[in-house]
This record gives structure tokens, C-alpha cells and sequence, in this order.
């Protein structure tokens, strides 16, 4: 008697609410929230959040509500295969995240072998070499970045000779590799090649090699605190030549720790809430809102990453974990279809992705959008 | 040359600071004979108490630059002797050096976990402009740094060594039992060198928080470079202390710049090593005999 009763309760619950009725979909991102990705690790768990939070309060995905957990990386690819590994075991839909390209690198194949999505934040052109069919970016790839750079170095700083400084990690190195052929094919020629670690909090000495070395300009190409350093240490030595990234080094959270040191530096950006695209605006807002903090371009790609998630889910009308990583590879998601998206979305057959990006420059403190750059194959 | 200059000066900066904390390490073995292996976050924690008094209290920064260094000193002078060295100092010095391990990894979470794991921008009190001066450019930031560092460390020396607080200081850091008999009020002079350690690790944190940015993880790099610099120049004399981490500043400097980044790290470690192989009481350290 006592058990009917329960059911019955149950039953009308459901009826009440269908949500409840059906068990929730597990997402679990991966992800630098210490160590010296925390930066980025945190912009892109909150952009995680609102995203969850958002679908959600719409139904959630085919009418199931999203669980979403995350788990610390540290910034250590061993931890991070561990996490990896650990959401995989846990059921997790599809792993999301990390950000920084090494514990990517060192984690990919885990989730390939287990035929399952995972969809990253990482930039280093060398990921999505390796033909695992189960990686998908959320930012453009050094491939695709570089040439718009060195472009811009060519013909909007016009610059004859460069100075790169370069993080000595998977990105870093990634992104040396891709700009230095870029450089010299437009004849820029680079008269120093400045390597530094990752974490490192003294520049001094790196700023004084770029000073002496008197290039055109500076391409720095460093993760977010360790940009904020540098350019705060090349603002003490008195380096005044133009200071050129791609996109960490114009993000909100570079601009806020270095202040006065990050004006006037100019770069690429591949996703900016000081876009001109209204829902990147919006975006931004409700992150601001939410977590009382202007959202770098980790943000949106945590955001994006999620209704990647949706946008497939709902395309293949099914939760199944390897039609997910079918149905993404090789897709075109626009927000018509998937808002939440945000800016036309292609996404490559290995993992890939193009969509419009942006050149910007820091003024007043704050990243101003100057030009929009189209789709590399539209 | 030129260039030499500007690495040298950038180094002597960076120097400063590690002198700064290296001073706690040969105070705390004064008056403890153990090392505190929590002297990195020494450094690390005072900038975030400050932030959190400007995020928290809303205090402008100066006032809370203020409040914090207040905090700190009477929690990790005052509360570290207390709480920490005291109890655990009568079972020997092992203990207490586990224990400081202990401590760090509490300061660094608690920092992590309690503010931010993010780096945070920290302002600076002094001018970031540069002058060139023969073709060098000098940042005056730098300068000030070492100014600072330099008289707070010289005005350390001068009221160790010429006043009679300073001096009963030293009689009871180099023998506490006849000092008692003296009539030295022992417990208050070692009470206060670790008051004195707490506002010296606050200073060099206020001095490298705004070029490192304020951060959990900086006590790691800031601790281990100030215990080279104690070793390199005595763990027993504040002025070995000053020279070792001027020494080390400056090597790390140039290896940074004529070596390797990369291999940056190793050169103070080869350095400390030879040290301890060739004059294992540093540069000017002195020889200490122990009966067992």
C-alpha cells in the first residue's frame, strides 16, 4: 500500500513537472582552474555556467536538464588525463574542456579512445594534426590566426622587422612555429626570438633583449598573466615600438592586471564581447551580471561549447555520445539554428573551426573592435 | 654595456626583494634555529589581505594597504610565535620546520580558496617611468625598489647593532639563557624579531606584487630564491642576507639574459651548491659549533 502510494506520487510528479521525470544529462569540463591557467580556466567555467543556467531555464536539451561538474586541472596534464579519464568513468555526455594546449594534448586520446566528444578551448595548430576525429575547438586554430597577423603586421603596423616573445609551452611554441613561416614569407624579418616559461613572474630581463633588439614592433604571444607581466615590465624598461597579439593579449583580464601597460596594444582577436555581434554584447552583459567580471574570449568559447553540445544533440535528436562527435564534425551551425552560438560557426572535419574574426586595440582601457575579418572559407 | 647595465639594475630590483625575505629566514634561525619554510608566503599573503581589504571593506588603498600590513604582521608575527613557534619549539626544531611546511601549504590554499585563484593587479606606490641616463634606460621603479629594500634593510642593521633594544636582540638570539640572567626580557625580544620579520616580508610584498601581480603561487618562487640568497650570504648575518640576495637577484638576471630562460632557475642552484661545497656558512656567514 505504502509503495503505491509512492509511485503514484511519483507519477503525478512527473506529469507536474516532466523535467524531473527524466534523469539529467552529466557534462563535466575539464579544466585550469589553478595553476597558471587559472585565468582562462576560470572565464571559461563561467561561461560553462551561464550556458548551463541558460538552456536550463529554456528545457534544458530535448527536454533533460544539464548537470554540469567541473573538475581542477591545476594546469597539469597529468592531472588533466586523470580528470579526463575520471569523467569519462563518471558517464560524462561529452568532456569539455581544457583550455591550455599541452594538458589537451597530453588528454586527447583518452576521450578518443572512449568515442567521445571533446570540445576545447586550446589554440595550438598541432591538435588538431594528430587526426583524432573526437577534438573540437571552440577558438580559431594558429593556423588560421597567424596569417591574419602577420598580414596586419605587413600591412597595418607595417612592420620590416619583428620581435617575438613567445611562451615556451605547447601554445607558445605552436604559435612561434605558425607565425615565424607567415613573417617570412611578407619579408618581416625577426631579430629576436625571446622563449619564456610558463608562470614566469620576472620580465625584466626579457623586456630589455625585445628593447635592444629595436624591431618595428613587438609580437608577444604569452598566456594571460604572464602577457599582463610582460607588458608591465616592457612599460618600465621604456619600449614604445607596437605591441601586437592574438587575442590573449588583448583580453579583458590582460588589460585589467597590466592597466596603464596594455594601452595602445593592437592584435587579432578571434572572439571579443566588444564585438560588433550583438549576442557576443549580450553575452557579455549577463556574464558582468553574473559573475561581476568582463568575460575574455574564454568566456565565450566556454559558452559556445555548450550549445555545441545542444546544437548537435538536438540535431541528432538523441543522446548518443559518439553521434554527437558525427553530427559536429564537418557541421555549420548558425545562431537561426542555435542562438546560443552566437556568430556563424563552421566547424572542419578535423576539428577545426572558422568564423569571422576581429583586429582590435586596447584604448581607455578597453578593447576596441576596428576591423572584421571574413571567414577563411566561407 | 649599456644592456649589462640595465640587467644589472633590473637584477639588483629583483634582489632587493629576495633580500628581503632572505632577512626572515636568518631571523627566524636566529632566534629559532629552524627554518621557516613559509617565508615565500610571507611574501605572497600580505598583498592579497590588502586586495581583499579594497574588495571586502571597500577601504581606498592606501588605507587598506595599511589595515592588511597591520593584519599581517600581527597574525604571522604576533600569531606565528604564538600559535605555531611556541608550542612546537619545546619538542625540537624538526617539528617547527615541518610545521612552517605545513603553514605554507594552509597560506597558499587558504589564499586560492579564501580570495582568488586568478592573478590580481596590484597598484604601486612607486613611479613606473623610466630615464635614460648615458643610454641606459633605468626604470625608476627599479630604482626605488632597491632604495627601499636597501634602507629598510640598512635601518634593520643600524637598530640591530646601535641600539640597545637591537643589541639585547641580538644577546638574546645568540644566547638566550645568559641574556635571561642579564636581565634581557628574552621572550619579548624574540617576539619582536619575528614582528620585525612579519613587517619585512610585507614590505617586499607590497614592493613585487605590483611587477609579479598579486597571486597564490608567488611565495614558491619568491621563497626559494630568498633561502638560496640566505645560504649564498650567510643564514646567520642580515647582511649576508642583503648580499646573498642581491647576488642571486643579479645572477638570475643575467642568466636570464645571456644563458637561457629556461635555465634560468639552475644558475642560483649551481651557485648554492658551490657555496655549500666551498664556504658552507656563506659568504658572510659565521661558523657556528653546536654541542650535541
Amino acid at each position: 500500500m505504502k509503495n503505491s502510494v509512492l509511485a503514484a506520487a511519483f507519477a503525478a510528479l512527473s506529469v507536474v513537472s516532466p523535467a524531473l521525470a527524466q534523469e539529467k544529462i552529466k557534462l563535466i569540463n575539464v579544466v585550469e582552474l589553478s595553476g597558471a591557467g587559472a585565468t582562462a580556466g576560470t572565464n571559461w567555467k563561467n561561461g560553462i555556467d551561464l550556458a548551463v543556467a541558460d538552456i536550463n531555464a529554456k528545457g534544458g536539451i530535448l527536454g533533460r536538464q544539464i548537470e554540469i561538474i567541473h573538475y581542477d586541472t591545476q594546469t597539469n596534464p597529468g592531472n588533466t588525463r586523470a580528470a579526463v579519464q575520471r569523467a569519462i568513468d563518471e558517464g560524462t555526455y561529452a568532456v569539455l574542456g581544457p583550455v591550455f594546449s599541452g594538458p589537451i594534448g597530453a588528454s586527447m586520446q583518452i576521450a578518443q579512445r572512449a568515442e567521445i566528444a571533446q570540445i576545447v578551448g586550446g589554440e595550438a595548430a598541432g591538435l588538431t594534426k594528430q587526426g583524432n576525429p573526437y577534438i573540437f575547438r571552440t577558438s580559431l586554430s594558429q593556423s588560421a590566426a597567424m596569417p591574419k597577423i602577420a598580414t596586419y603586421l605587413q600591412n597595418g603596423v607595417k612592420a620590416k622587422t619583428v620581435a617575438v616573445v613567445w611562451v615556451n609551452n605547447d601554445f607558445g611554441k605552436g604559435g612561434r612555429d605558425s607565425i615565424l613561416p607567415e613573417l617570412e614569407k611578407r619579408g618581416i624579418k625577426v631579430v629576436a626570438d625571446v622563449s619564456t616559461e610558463q608562470g614566469q613572474a620576472d620580465f625584466a630581463a626579457d623586456a630589455i633583449k625585445v628593447k635592444n633588439a629595436n624591431a618595428d614592433a613587438v609580437f608577444v604571444y604569452l598566456n594571460e598573466e604572464e602577457s599582463a607581466r610582460f607588458l608591465t615590465a616592457a612599460k618600465q624598461q621604456g619600449i614604445n615600438k607596437p605591441m601586437v597579439g592574438e587575442t590573449t593579449l588583448l583580453g579583458a583580464k590582460v588589460i585589467q592586471l597590466a592597466g596603464a601597460a596594455a594601452e595602445g596594444v593592437k592584435g587579432h582577436v578571434g572572439l571579443s564581447i566588444d564585438a560588433p555581434v550583438p549576442a557576443f554584447q549580450e553575452f557579455g552583459k549577463k556574464f558582468q551580471q553574473r559573475f561581476n567580471a568582463i568575460s575574455d574570449h574564454n568566456g565565450l568559447k566556454g559558452y559556445m561549447a555548450v550549445h555545441m553540445v545542444k546544437w548537435a544533440t538536438e540535431k541528432q535528436k538523441k543522446f548518443d555520445k559518439k553521434g554527437l562527435a558525427d553530427t559536429l564534425r564537418g557541421a555549420r551551425i548558425t545562431p537561426k539554428d542555435e542562438p546560443g552560438i552566437m556568430i556563424e560557426t563552421k566547424i572542419e572535419t578535423n576539428g577545426d573551426i572558422d568564423r569571422e574574426s576581429f583586429l582590435a586595440e586596447v584604448v581607455a582601457g578597453k578593447q576596441v573592435i576596428k576591423e572584421t575579418l571574413p571567414m577563411i572559407n566561407p | 654595456m649599456a644592456e649589462f647595465i640595465a640587467y644589472l639594475i633590473a637584477g639588483l630590483a629583483t634582489g632587493a626583494i629576495y633580500a628581503l625575505a632572505a632577512i626572515g629566514f636568518t631571523l627566524v634561525w636566529q632566534t629559532s634555529q629552524t627554518i621557516n619554510f613559509a617565508q615565500g608566503e610571507f611574501v605572497m599573503l600580505p598583498a592579497i589581505l590588502i586586495l581583499a581589504m579594497v574588495g571586502f571593506l571597500g577601504a581606498p588603498f592606501w588605507l587598506a594597504t595599511v589595515l592588511g600590513i597591520a593584519l599581517f604582521v600581527l597574525l604571522f608575527g604576533w600569531g606565528f610565535k604564538i600559535v605555531i613557534v611556541d608550542p612546537m619549539i619545546r619538542h625540537g626544531v624538526l617539528p617547527l620546520a615541518i610545521a612552517t611546511m605545513a603553514l605554507a601549504i594552509i597560506m597558499k590554499e587558504g589564499a586560492k580558496d579564501g580570495f582568488s585563484a586568478e592573478a590580481q593587479n596590484f597598484p604601486s606606490f612607486l613611479p613606473v617611468q623610466t630615464i635614460s641616463l648615458g643610454g641606459v634606460s633605468i626604470s625608476l621603479q627599479h630604482i626605488a625598489i632597491i632604495l627601499v629594500a636597501c634602507a629598510a634593510i640598512g635601518g634593520l642593521q643600524w637598530f640591530v647593532t646601535r641600539t640597545k633594544t637591537g643589541r639585547q636582540m641580538q644577546a638574546a638570539a645568540q644566547n638566550p639563557n645568559v641574556a635571561l640572567v642579564l636581565g634581557i626580557p628574552v621572550a619579548r625580544m624574540v617576539m619582536l624579531t619575528f614582528l620585525i620579520n612579519a613587517g619585512l616580508a610585507a614590505l617586499a610584498s607590497v614592493l613585487i606584487s605590483p611587477i609579479y601581480l598579486a597571486k597564490f603561487s608567488n611565495g614558491e618562487v619568491i621563497g626559494l630564491f630568498a633561502f638560496i640568497a640566505a645560504i649564498v650570504g650567510g643564514f646567520n648575518q642580515v647582511r649576508g642576507a642583503l648580499a646573498g640576495g642581491l647576488i642571486v637577484g643579479v645572477i638570475d638576471s643575467l642568466a636570464a639574459a645571456y644563458i637561457s630562460t629556461s635555465y634560468r632557475l639552475a644558475v642560483p642552484l649551481v651557485l648554492l651548491v658551490i657555496i655549500i661545497l666551498v664556504k658552507p656558512e656563506g659568504l658572510f656567514g659565521r661558523k657556528e659549533e653546536r654541542r650535541v
